[in-house]
């Protein structure tokens, strides 16, 4: 379940392997990498691998207000309806679900339904997300782009939850290597982009 | 199957590889490679048969070639964390030569390796036991060698198998060949697999030797077995003077030297083809038995008259001369014609008492060491030829399996003359007449090729130069992997042994030759009461 408390948006556009969720706040979106939980009967875990923030009618393009403003907050101070007319989304690559309240790494059965709530992940999720890196696979084999930079971030984040850092910094490379064979450099670069 | 194998002897599992190849195994990644060293022995599980296999190369790979041209920073834990279990492994390539079928008894089931493992059978290290079961263990056949590179396991030789065939020991100066020579013969007298005839050039086998580093003494075979063992010298001053007394003392007549005598001394005394075979022609002309003693003895113009006579060329007759009588300085050549000397040798060999001949100051001369050799040999050769003939209508005539054992064997077998002498014939065709040479050499590449690829067994200690090399491999399969193995052993004590005696080439330590040697060896108390009840038959009826 999603907490109250802390859910930021909802579903509003779902496939069997990603999903896309509307912010409930103009620009209150996860950061990029970050990994959410949505609501529904197979409640799925996603890594945000995009953010987008647009108006809600796509024939009608936001227009340039600011000219007379001091500053970029005073336009939206200004133009208080901005809020109602723009919206922020964020789009997740499916990397796992809960099943009979165990955490998978697999695709659920099916997608999460269109209104589920979503809020981050909480750091009992992450740890077991951490066991288990085979999603770093799919990420990797999902061809979206910039998927070095995500595995990176992800990475870096599961290990910060990690007591032994550099442990778990060879088993993700050890994850890396099996992913791109033969590709010493590829898995290189990418814990170099971790350990900075 | 071995109940025994356990993770601990795990090496890492079969990737490929092919029977002519060798068999490819990946290390595991707690697999330390510097502990593992060619020729060792490993074992291969597969699924119906176990496989026994050695070592023979060891290769580090690398999965991402960018690493090689690249080098990672090691320094980094991480990265060297990740890349010693994924990017670089290590290959050890091992040629299977026995397996062993588990549904078969160990004696029935152990054959020559005609397959492979399949893939990802794993590999283990071998034990005691599975060196026990391919060795053998000591018994009655079987005669303790030495010891695994690294392992405290028994290695045994079947010398059933060893006397059956000639044999060799090779290995440069100093790496140890005397000492397993020495072994090697004490372990033919305790099992009571043959009787030896030892032509012992430096006086080391009968009566003691001295240990590798010159200042010690070790026994011989005559202090470790006494009454089964004969010294014979060639020189009475030198025995006394090492305190050794010899069972006696040999003179040979120059009635008992042959034209193919000469023939094995033409290079010693430096002669032509030529001139080598004008003793043929003078023996038909004086007569076998008087042709040495009436040619050396005759002057300038009555040469020149037997140059004419026999159609040779006088120059080239004179040079033979002069050659020939360099040999009168040898004092145990007398002028009485006996056969003496030769009839006690091989009276005692029949009696089953081992034979050393020691050449006392005569260690230096290798024209004396051939000429003896070749001499007694030769009449060995015709004595054993006619008993073996003997044999096929009375089976109780068999002659006792004899070893003769030659050193610097290369100045008997050299390509030029193995086919004239009796050298040449024992080691090629001699195992049918029960004699068999046991071949000491630093210099294997002097030796025939056609001799040496019938060598059953051949026992090898360091050789570095690539030709020795080539020799003893010559007529061996997988020689190439063995060849790593033999410039790799170490300078004292080690030795590659393989062919007929082994079941698989083995590089192993040699035992020590030391004080529980003399106890292990020492004992054989029944042959003690089969030699002297045949002595004693021998006394009472003749």
């Amino acid at each position: 379940m999603v907490n109250e408390n802390t859910r930021i948006g909802e579903v509003v556009e779902a496939t069997t392997t990603s999903f896309v969720s509307q912010c409930y706040r103009l620009y209150d979106s996860p950061y990029l990498g970050s990994i959410v939980k949505t609501g529904g009967p197979y409640p799925a875990f996603g890594l945000v691998y995009n953010i987008t923030t647009q108006g809600i009618d796509p024939s009608r393009k936001p227009v340039a207000r600011g000219i007379d403003n001091l500053s970029e907050d005073d336009v939206y101070k200004m133009n208080p309806q901005l809020e109602k007319l723009l919206r922020t989304d964020f789009f997740s690559i499916t990397i796992g679900y809960i099943d009979n309240s165990k955490i998978t790494c697999k695709l659920p059965p099916k997608p999460p339904p269109i209104y589920s709530f979503v809020g981050p992940c909480d750091d009992s999720d992450l740890l077991t997300l951490a066991t288990d890196l085979s999603f770093i696979k799919v990420i990797v084999n999902s061809g979206l782009p910039a998927t070095d930079e995500l595995v990176a971030i992800i990475i870096n984040k599961l290990a910060s939850y990690n007591d032994n850092r550099e442990e778990f910094l060879i088993t993700a490379g050890k994850v890396l290597i099996n992913v791109f064979p033969g590709d010493f450099r590829k898995m290189e670069y990418i814990l170099s982009k971790v350990q900075l | 199957m071995n109940n025994n194998w356990n993770d601990e002897n795990y090496i890492g599992l079969v990737i490929g590889g092919s029977i002519s190849r060798g068999i490819d195994i990946r290390l595991d990644k707690n697999t330390k490679v510097e502990e593992l060293v060619i020729g060792r022995f490993i074992v291969i599980e597969g699924a119906a048969h176990k496989f026994f296999a050695q070592i023979s190369d060891i290769t580090l790979r690398t999965a991402d070639q960018s690493l090689i041209d690249m080098p990672p920073d090691l320094s980094d834990t991480i990265i060297s964390g990740i890349i010693k279990e994924t990017s670089v492994y290590i290959v050890i390539e091992a040629i299977p030569y026995l397996s062993l079928d588990a549904a078969l008894s160990l004696y029935e089931g152990i054959k020559p390796a005609k397959t492979v493992p399949p893939h990802f059978a794993k590999a283990y290290l071998a034990q005691e036991e599975d060196y026990n079961t391919v060795f053998g263990e000591g018994d009655t056949d079987h005669f303790w060698l030495g010891s695994p590179l690294d392992l405290d396991a028994s290695i045994h030789l079947n010398l059933d198998r060893f006397v059956e065939r000639s044999n060799g020991i090779f290995g440069k100066s100093g790496t140890g060949k005397t000492f397993l020579t020495r072994l090697i013969l004490a372990g033919i007298v305790q099992k009571q697999k043959a009787v030896n005839l030892v032509f012992d050039m430096q006086s080391e086998y009968g009566w003691a030797g001295y240990t590798e580093s010159g200042t010690g003494e070790v026994k011989g075979l005559k202090q470790l077995f006494n009454a089964h063992v004969a010294i014979f010298s060639m020189d009475q001053e030198h025995s006394r003077r090492r305190n050794v007394s010899p069972d006696y003392l040999v003179n040979i007549g120059y009635n008992q030297i042959e034209p193919e005598d000469i023939v094995m001394l033409r290079d010693t005394l430096n002669l032509s083809d030529v001139a080598a075979d004008i003793s043929y022609t003078l023996a038909s002309h004086y007569g076998q038995d008087k042709w040495f003693l009436s040619f050396i003895g005759i002057g300038g113009t009555e040469l020149r008259e037997l140059a004419n006579i026999i159609g040779v060329n006088s120059s080239a007759l004179a040079t033979l001369q002069t050659r020939l009588r360099r040999l009168q300085r040898f004092h145990f050549l007398t002028t009485q014609e006996s056969d003496q000397a030769i009839n006690h040798i091989i009276d005692h060999l029949d009696r089953g008492i081992h034979v050393v001949l020691e050449f006392g100051r005569y260690q230096h001369e290798f024209a004396a060491y051939i000429l003896v050799a070749n001499l007694i040999t030769r009449r060995i050769h015709q004595k054993y030829s006619i008993r073996k003939e003997e044999a096929m209508g009375d089976k109780s005539k068999e002659p006792k399996p004899l070893v003769i054992t030659i050193e610097e064997a290369h100045r008997f077998l050299t390509p030029g003359i193995s086919e004239q002498t009796i050298f040449g014939n024992i080691a090629r065709e001699m195992r049918k007449y029960n004699v068999t040479l046991l071949v000491v050499d630093q210099r294997p590449s002097g030796i025939d090729n056609e001799i040496m690829s019938q060598l059953g067994t051949k026992l090898c200690c360091l050789l570095d130069n690539d030709n020795d090399v080539n020799a003893v491999m010559s007529g061996v399969s997988g020689a190439n992997k063995l060849r790593s193995v033999i410039s790799k052993l170490d300078s004292k004590q080690q030795a590659l042994v393989f062919g007929h005696a082994v079941p698989m080439p083995i590089a192993l330590n040699i035992r020590n030759y030391d004080e529980n040697a003399y106890k292990d060896l020492g004992t054989m108390n029944n042959l003690a009461h089969y030699i002297d009840s045949d002595r004693d038959t021998k006394d009472l009826f003749g």
